[in-house]
C-alpha cells in the first residue's frame, strides 16, 4: 500500500507540534509494511527519508498557460496539472524555467511555460499564498505518482488533498490537529475555517487528535460523527537519559510553558498564583513563554502585587526547557483549547506533577495528572496547593507518571490510522 | 440440620464537604450535611424501611427458625439518628424479637486495627459496646472488623476485648485446602474462634443478582437453594455476609431482591436441611476445628482480598500516617468536636475514595463516592486533616506536640520541628532586638542576640 501524505514540515526543519505528530505518525507507520510519499512546500535535501520519500513541492515542475486577449487586454491564467486546468493568479513564486510553446489564434494569444513555485515553508505572510500553491502542486503530484490512499495533515494542506483526490479518484482522510475554534478563540478567521470546514466535507474520513476535537468537528463544522475518528497522538521513546539539572532554589516552583495566548490560558495561571501565594508566600510562579498576551498578563501581575513571586523566563528552548522543567515542583498546563497538548507529557517525563485543564485532548487518555476546568481558579489552586504540601501525591505521580508517558507509543495510533486506510480501500 | 448464617452490614460514612485549602484555618466543620442526609433518605426509602419490615414479618411468620446478624458502624448509627430515626425505631422493634443478633465493629468503621498503636482501635469497640448497649440493650459476643480486614495479630487484639468469634473473608489463599464450612481458632489465641464468609455464596446475591449478562440470572430462590444443596453433604455450616444496601439500593427492588428474600426460608425449609442461625447459635452448635493461620492482612475486598484498595497507593499511605500520628495526642483531648472529628475523619471510606484501583471504573466501587478522581479525595481529605491538625495542636501545649514527634517522629517531621523552632527563635530574637533597632546589626545566631542584649544591659547600668 502506498500513503499520499501532505504535510508542512518534516524534521529537521521543524518549528511547531504539528511537524513533530506528522513525523511521529509517518514512523509508527512505516512500520506497519505501508510506503509514504510525504510532501512538503519545501525540500532541503538533508531530511531523514527512512520512512518516508520526500517530495518537496517547490521541486515539482507545472506547466503555466496565459491567455491573452488582445482587443480586451484580458488576461487568463491556469496551471495545468494532469490535464486539470486550474485558474489561478501568479505572482513572483512562480520561477519560470523557459517558454514551451506560443500559439496565436485570432484575437487569442496562449503562451505556454514551464517552472516551478519557491516555497518558504513557514508561517508568515505569504502563508495564504503558498497554501494555493502548494495545492496546485498537489494536482500535480498525483498525476506523476501511484498512491491508494492520501492523508492531508491540518488546514494548510487540505486543498492540497482535495484536488490530489480530484485527479486520482482516491480516498481521502483529512488530519484535525487543531481547529481554527483552538487556536483563535471567538475570532475565527473566516477564510480558515472553510478551508478546514470543505477539506472535511471533501474527504472520506476525518482523523481527530482527541475527542475533544471530534466534538468541535461535530458541532462547529457539522462533521457526520460517523466520519469522525479519535486517533490520539504519542511520543517519541526518549533516546538516551537526558542530562539531569540540580534543583538549587529551595522554593517551590509552579511553571507554565506555553505560547502566551488566548488559547493557553495564561490569565488562569495569574489568578491562580494569586490564589495560593495568599496562603503559601514562599512559592514561585513562572511563566515560560512569549506572545500576544504577554503584556496584558505583566499587568495584571503587577496590579495583584505578586511580581516578586512572579518570573517570566521568556521563549526557552531545548536544554533551557528542560533545565526549567528539573526546578519545577508542578507543571499547570490551564489551556482553555488544547486539542492535544504534547507539553505535560514532557514534564511527566521530567517528573514533574502536571495538573491540566479538562478542556484538552490529552486529559482523556492521562490517568496520573490531576484535571481541572480551566476557568476553575480555586480548583486549580487546591491542585496546586495539594501537590506541593502533601508530598503523597507527588511520589505518586512520579512512580508512574513517566511510565504512562512512555506507553504512549507511534505505533497505536498508526496501527489505528492503517486499519482506516484498509476500511478506506476497500469501499472504493 | 445445617445452618446458615446470614449477616448484613451496615455503613455510612460522614461524606466530607468540598474543602479549600484556603478555608484551613477558617472553617472547621467538615461534613456535607446535605449529601449525607440525601443519601441516608434515600437508601432508608429504599432498602432500610422496607428490607426491616420485611425481616420483621419473616420472624413473625416463622418464629425461632429465621434468625440474622447485623453489624452496623457506629458512624452509620449516629447518621440514622440524625435523619431517619424511624430507621433506629425498626432496628430497636428487631432487637426486642430476640431473632437477631448485633456483631460488634470498629465506631468509625476505621482502619484503626493497622495502626502500629492498638489503644485507638480497642477505644474504638469499647465505644461502639456502649452504643449497642444504649440504642439496642444487647451486648455483642462476635466481631467483624471494618471490611473484614484481619490478620493474626488483629485476632489476638479481638481476643483480648472477651469476644468468642471473629468473623473473617474465606479467602482462598488463607483457606489452602481448608473448607470455610468449619469453625476454626486463631492460633494466638486459641479462644477465639473463626468464621468464614462464603464469598461466592454471598456475592452470588450481593453483586452479580441482578446482572443479566450473569449465566445464572435470573437468579430464583430455588436455584439458590440448589447451589446450597450442592454442597458436600459433610459440610455443616455456611456463613453469608453482605451489604444490607444490596436489599433495594445496589439491586433496587423492581429487580426481585426484596422478594427473594421474602421467599429464601420457605424455599430453605422445603427444599433443604439447611437453618437460619445467629453466629453465637452456631458457635453452640460446632466446635472449632483446627487453627486458621492468617499472617498477612487479609479483607473482603474484591478478588486480590487485600488492603490495597484503602493502603495501596503513596497518598493513601500518607493520608493514614498523619492521621494516626495524631492517635496518642487527641486521646487526651477532651473537647468534643474534636473527638467527634478525630472519629469521623477515620472512616475508611475517605481512604477508599484516594484509591487508584478503580479510577475511571464505573461500578460498584464508586458507588456514592462523591469525588471525581482519587487525587480530588486526597486532596479535600489533607486539606481537612491540615485544620484537624491545627486545631489539635492549639489544644495541646506545643511542648507536648514536640515531646510526641521526638518520640515517634520521621525525619521529615524532625526537620519541619527544626524549622518551627528557628521560626520561634526568629520571633524572640526580634522582640529582643526592637527596642535597640537602630543602633544594633543584625545578628545570626541567637547566642549572640543574648550576649549582646545583655553587654546592653550592662552599659544601661553602668550609665
Amino acid at each position: 500500500m502506498k500513503v499520499l501524505m501532505f504535510g508542512w514540515e518534516y524534521p529537521p526543519h521543524i518549528t511547531g507540534g504539528l511537524g513533530t505528530a506528522c513525523f511521529g505518525l509517518t514512523e509508527g507507520l512505516a512500520l506497519t509494511d505501508l510506503e509514504i510519499l510525504f510532501v512538503v512546500p519545501k525540500a532541503y535535501g538533508d531530511e531523514d527519508q527512512s520512512v518516508a520519500t520526500l517530495i518537496g513541492a517547490d521541486q515539482v515542475k507545472v506547466q503555466r498557460i496565459i491567455y491573452e486577449y488582445a482587443s480586451s487586454k484580458g488576461r487568463q491564467e491556469y496551471i495545468n496539472a494532469g490535464g486539470l486546468m486550474l485558474p489561478c493568479v501568479i505572482d513572483e513564486s512562480f520561477v519560470s524555467l523557459g517558454q514551451t510553446s506560443i500559439k496565436e489564434n485570432h484575437d487569442v494569444k496562449e503562451i505556454h511555460l514551464e517552472g516551478h513555485f519557491s516555497f518558504e515553508g513557514k508561517y508568515g505572510n505569504r502563508l495564504y499564498q503558498e497554501v494555493n500553491n502548494y495545492a496546485l502542486i498537489a494536482a500535480q503530484i498525483a498525476t506523476e505518482h501511484d498512491f491508494d490512499v492520501i492523508h492531508a495533515h491540518d488546514w494548510l494542506t487540505y486543498e492540497a488533498g482535495i484536488n490530489a483526490k480530484k485527479i486520482s479518484g482516491k480516498p481521502l482522510a483529512v488530519h484535525l490537529h487543531a481547529t481554527e475554534f483552538d487556536r483563535s478563540g471567538r475570532h475565527v478567521n473566516q477564510r480558515v475555517f472553510e478551508i478546514e470546514k470543505r477539506g472535511m466535507e471533501q474527504a472520506d474520513r476525518v482523523l481527530a487528535v482527541s475527542n475533544l476535537t471530534k466534538q468541535i468537528a461535530v458541532e462547529k463544522y457539522h462533521i457526520p460523527e460517523h466520519k469522525i475518528s479519535t486517533i490520539y497522538n504519542a511520543v517519541k521513546p526518549l533516546e538516551d537519559e537526558k542530562e539531569i539539572f540540580p534543583k538549587n532554589i529551595d522554593d517551590k516552583v509552579v511553571t507554565f510553558l506555553g505560547r502566551i495566548t488566548q488559547q493557553k490560558g495564561p490569565e488562569y495561571f495569574v489568578e491562580v498564583a494569586h490564589l495560593v501565594l495568599k496562603q503559601m508566600p514562599e512559592v514561585r510562579f513562572v511563566m515560560a513563554g512569549n506572545g500576544d498576551m504577554l503584556q496584558q498578563i505583566v499587568k495584571r501581575v503587577a496590579e495583584l502585587g505578586i511580581g516578586d513571586r512572579f518570573h517570566f523566563t521568556g521563549f526557552l528552548k531545548g536544554k533551557e526547557v528542560d533545565q526549567m522543567l528539573a526546578i519545577s515542583d508542578v507543571y499547570v498546563m490551564p489551556s482553555v483549547s488544547e486539542p492535544f497538548g504534547i507539553s505535560p507529557l514532557e514534564a511527566m517525563r521530567n517528573n514533574v506533577p502536571v495538573v491540566i485543564s479538562k478542556q484538552s485532548g490529552v486529559s482523556e487518555i492521562l490517568k496520573y495528572a490531576i484535571k481541572v476546568d480551566f476557568w476553575d481558579i480555586e480548583a486549580t489552586a487546591n491542585a496546586i496547593y495539594g501537590i506541593l504540601n502533601y508530598p503523597g501525591l507527588g511520589k505518586l505521580f512520579q512512580k508512574h507518571g513517566r511510565g504512562e508517558v512512555d506507553s504512549l507509543v507511534w505505533e497505536v495510533p498508526a496501527r489505528e490510522v492503517r486499519q482506516i486506510y484498509d476500511e478506506l480501500i476497500a469501499c472504493v | 440440620m445445617r445452618t446458615l448464617c446470614l449477616n448484613f452490614q451496615l455503613h455510612q460514612p460522614f461524606r466530607l464537604k468540598k474543602y479549600h485549602f484556603f478555608d484551613i484555618g477558617k472553617d472547621s466543620y467538615y461534613y456535607d450535611d446535605f449529601k449525607n442526609k440525601s443519601i441516608i433518605r434515600k437508601v432508608a426509602k429504599n432498602c432500610y424501611l422496607p428490607t426491616n419490615q420485611i425481616l420483621l414479618d419473616l420472624i413473625k411468620a416463622y418464629g425461632d427458625s429465621f434468625k440474622v446478624s447485623f453489624s452496623i458502624s457506629g458512624m452509620a448509627l449516629d447518621q440514622l439518628e440524625a435523619y431517619a430515626p424511624e430507621v433506629i425505631e425498626s432496628f430497636q422493634a428487631l432487637a426486642k424479637t430476640g431473632n437477631v443478633e448485633f456483631v460488634a465493629e470498629t465506631y468509625a468503621h476505621s482502619l484503626a486495627s493497622l495502626s502500629h498503636d492498638e489503644t485507638e482501635f480497642i477505644r474504638q469497640v469499647q465505644l461502639y459496646k456502649q452504643k449497642l448497649k444504649r440504642m439496642f440493650g444487647v451486648s455483642p459476643k462476635i466481631f467483624r472488623n471494618t471490611e473484614m480486614i484481619y490478620n493474626d495479630r488483629i485476632g489476638e487484639v479481638i481476643a483480648k476485648q472477651g469476644f468468642e468469634a471473629v468473623m473473617i473473608e474465606g479467602a482462598n489463599h488463607v483457606l489452602g485446602w481448608k473448607s470455610p464450612h468449619f469453625v476454626y481458632y486463631n492460633p494466638l489465641s486459641p479462644k477465639l474462634k473463626i468464621l468464614l464468609r462464603h464469598y461466592e455464596l454471598s456475592d452470588d446475591i450481593a453483586f452479580r443478582f441482578s446482572d443479566q449478562n450473569w449465566a445464572a440470572w435470573p437468579l430464583t430462590t430455588e436455584k439458590y437453594v440448589s447451589w446450597l444443596n450442592g454442597l458436600d453433604a459433610s459440610d455443616k455450616l455456611v456463613n453469608l455476609t453482605m451489604a444490607y444496601e444490596s436489599f433495594g439500593e445496589h439491586h433496587k427492588e423492581d429487580t426481585g431482591i426484596l422478594n427473594f428474600l421474602k421467599a429464601l426460608p420457605k424455599a430453605l425449609h422445603e427444599q433443604s436441611d439447611f437453618r437460619l442461625s445467629t453466629p453465637s447459635e452456631l458457635l453452640q452448635k460446632h466446635t472449632p476445628k483446627a487453627p486458621m493461620h492468617v499472617p498477612d492482612s487479609i479483607s473482603w475486598s474484591d478478588v486480590e482480598k487485600d488492603l490495597t484498595a484503602w493502603l495501596g497507593n503513596e497518598m493513601q499511605e500518607e493520608a493514614f500516617d498523619k492521621l494516626y500520628k495524631l492517635q496518642s495526642i487527641v486521646e487526651k483531648i477532651k473537647d468534643k468536636s474534636i473527638q467527634r472529628d478525630w472519629l469521623y475523619l477515620q472512616a475508611s471510606d475517605h481512604f477508599f475514595y484516594m484509591s487508584t484501583k478503580y479510577y475511571a471504573e464505573d461500578d460498584v466501587h464508586n458507588y456514592f463516592n462523591p469525588y471525581d478522581s482519587p487525587y480530588e479525595a486526597f486532596i479535600n481529605y489533607m486539606n481537612i486533616l491540615s485544620d484537624f491538625i491545627r486545631r489539635v495542636e492549639q489544644s495541646t501545649p506545643i511542648d507536648k506536640v514536640d515531646e510526641i514527634l521526638i518520640h515517634n517522629g520521621t525525619a521529615e517531621d524532625f526537620e519541619n520541628l527544626i524549622k518551627k523552632t528557628r521560626k520561634v527563635l526568629k520571633s524572640l530574637k526580634k522582640e529582643v532586638i526592637t527596642p535597640e533597632k537602630k543602633t544594633d546589626e543584625a545578628t545570626d545566631s541567637p547566642d549572640a542576640v543574648q550576649e549582646k542584649s545583655s553587654a546592653n544591659k550592662e552599659t544601661n547600668l553602668s550609665k
